[in-house]
């Protein structure tokens, strides 16, 4: 079985700095998989790379089959790979219904999230299906967001529990709440595969339950993620596999309780040579690289 | 807001300014009306561009020229006169919308104050070409064949056109405002990357509202050149136009519908009619930068949003009166997440 997402052997560079070197790993197809690693290991630039914010140096990314390196980042999106940001980003000056109006133009027609129960979100077996090739043309001076796509991002307010908030700016939502508004963007489109940038850095751990809760709901119907975090329960309770990267490559990969026991990670985490840097990395709140 | 609500004060301010010049024969104030109206049109159309965008174009005066000359050039070399050299707006609107393009593909690869300074940039290149070819006739420039019309009423035509013109403008804004293509290009002002990775494509979009854009401002420019008669390379590209109508819409409200269109009818009036009333051509200009220094400092949002806010502040406080303090906008079945997050 090929794997949801692949990355061979990437390289980047910023200036001097080797961001990423000779990094590779899998994420398998329906795997929620964890990507930790000490601050400035090089996992944001990867999810750049992979999203295509950043271009490779060398190397490739493979959606599925498919080559997908260095392709712009709304051509990535389009291919079913969702992102959010390490520092949350939505848009501000919209209301919340028209932040997941954004992304709402690109799901594929006959594709009809909207018929799935109000539990089951997430059960769109998705498939690679490339969303372009079947979409029905739509003028893009039509009202944003039929009745359709708006039931569909109400559908979806509900099951982050911020429908309560849909018609006020996203500038007045607080820190957690905006976090639950970009998940809930990214899936209005149904990507396939869903990369999540420090989900829980920040956040109190009332609503870092919540949030595990619903990307264990969204994953159980079939959703692939990748997941950025600093918060080890939070990685450690959620994830199948868990990929380590220190300087720019994976220095291990494997099942949480074999991944917590290599001396590679330890060492990376805790090693002596750079404790000050690392000091902080085993806060659950995360930091910000 | 439903569309008849927000269609009806619309429609009575069109139905006014329609009444206008029947009602007033003065051709002093007809000439400013022509005026108000056709900058209406192009701050409308500026605002569609760059309100909603949130690309601050300081160039759409190469629009609003290259219009005039389309039709000046056009009218010389193809020996059009009388009524007949109207029918080369839609010629004026086409060659700026086309100018556009590679104007935009340039510009639109840079955000900010990059942006705002190459769209200057090919603004100052622009006029020195007005100045330089022989076929815009340097700065002799070009003279506007003369319509047969009466003094009396000759400001009328063009006043029903630039109205029409400017009606057109803000409906379409209207349109534009709710629909697909202008969520995206709000989407691309607020963070332009978030957007790309939700599947918009940004340059196509951000091309597509500079180039109407920029047909409407070609189209304002051309029904100017007739109006004022003459097409000189200072005047046909101004650098006052630029800054005039991001005034206006700084002033109305940066990305409303009716925000510049209510900041053109009203700076231009009084722009125009300072003019005359003071002769002193500077002052008025004096004022103009005066004027924008007071919206920056106590308007920074402009008049309609912030006049909106005031009056939903008023009837939510009238609103929560009767309760006794409590307010009844919390929404009580949202469950944990909506108390999860602390900080703002």
């Amino acid at each position: 079985m090929t794997a949801a997402l692949r990355v061979e052997g990437v390289a980047k560079a910023f200036g001097g700095v080797q961001a990423l070197s000779g990094c590779s790993l899998e994420v398998a197809e329906g795997s929620i998989t964890g990507l930790i690693g000490p601050n400035g290991s090089g996992k944001t630039t990867l999810f750049n790379v992979i999203t295509g914010y950043e271009r490779v140096d060398a190397g490739e990314v493979y959606r599925g089959d498919r080559k997908i390196t260095n392709l712009p980042p709304q051509r990535v999106f389009a291919l079913g790979i969702g992102r959010t940001f390490q520092l949350t980003r939505i848009f501000p000056r919209l209301t919340v219904l028209e932040n997941m109006l954004v992304a709402s133009q690109h799901r594929s027609s006959g594709h009809g999230s909207s018929q799935h129960g109000s539990s089951q979100h997430g059960a769109s077996q998705h498939g690679a299906s490339e969303h372009g090739a079947g979409r029905r043309w739509r003028s893009p001076l039509a009202r944003a967001g039929g009745p359709a796509d708006r039931r569909r991002a109400m559908e979806l307010l509900e099951f982050t529990g911020i429908e309560g908030h849909a018609a006020a700016l996203a500038d007045t939502l607080s820190y957690g709440q905006r976090k639950l508004l970009e998940l809930a963007y990214v899936l209005v489109a149904d990507p396939a595969i869903v990369l999540l940038d420090e989900p829980a850095g920040g956040v109190n751990p009332s609503l870092i339950r919540h949030l595990a809760a619903r990307i264990r709901e969204l994953n159980a119907a079939g959703r692939t993620f990748l997941i950025v975090e600093h918060n080890m329960d939070f990685v450690m309770g959620l994830c199948d596999r868990i990929t380590v990267l220190d300087y720019g490559t994976v220095v291990a990969a494997g099942p949480p309780a074999i991944v917590r026991e290599d001396p590679r990670v330890l060492d990376a985490y805790l090693g002596a040579d750079d404790d000050d840097a690392d000091a902080g990395d085993d806060d659950p709140a995360g930091g910000h690289e | 807001m439903s569309a008849a609500r927000a269609a009806l004060p619309a429609l009575v301010i069109l139905a006014v300014l329609a009444l206008f010049p029947q009602v007033v024969s003065n051709g002093l104030a007809t000439t400013i009306a022509v005026y108000a109206v056709l900058f209406a049109a192009a701050a409308s159309a500026w605002n569609i561009f760059s309100g909603y965008s949130g690309y601050i174009s300081l160039g759409h005066a190469v629009f609003f020229g290259t219009g005039a000359y389309t039709v000046a050039i056009g009218a010389r070399d193809w020996q059009l006169g009388g009524d007949r050299v109207f029918a080369l707006l839609p010629l004026a609107g086409a060659i700026a919308a086309a100018v556009a393009v590679p104007f935009g593909l340039v510009a639109l690869r840079v955000r900010r104050h990059t942006f705002v300074v190459i769209t200057i940039a090919v603004f100052f290149i622009f006029q020195l070409m007005a100045f330089n070819f022989s076929f815009t006739a340097g700065s002799t420039g070009i003279i506007a064949p003369i319509l047969n019309w009466q003094p009396a009423t000759y400001n009328e035509p063009f006043y029903y056109l630039a109205l029409a013109v400017a009606a057109g403008t803000a409906g379409l804004a209207w349109i534009i405002r709710g629909s697909r293509f202008g969520l995206q290009l709000r989407a691309i002002r607020d963070d332009e990357d978030r957007a790309r990775g939700l599947g918009v494509r940004a340059m196509r979009v951000k091309l597509g509202a500079f180039v109407i854009s920029a047909f409407v401002t070609g189209l304002v420019g051309g029904i100017w050149f007739y109006f004022i008669g003459e097409a000189l390379p200072q005047f046909a590209f101004d650098p006052l136009f630029d800054l005039s109508v991001a005034l206006m819409a700084f002033f109305g409200g940066l990305g409303t519908v009716w925000g510049p269109v209510l900041g053109a009818l009203v700076i231009e009036s009084a722009q125009q009619y300072l003019t005359v009333q003071i002769t002193n051509d500077y002052l008025s200009e004096i004022l103009l930068g005066a004027l924008f220094l007071l919206v920056i400092l106590f308007l920074p949002r402009g008049v309609i949003p912030t006049s909106g806010e005031l009056i939903s502040s008023w009837r939510l406080r009238q609103r929560r009166r009767p309760p006794a303090g409590q307010p009844g906008t919390g929404q009580p079945g949202t469950g944990q997440p909506a108390t999860a997050g602390e900080s703002p």
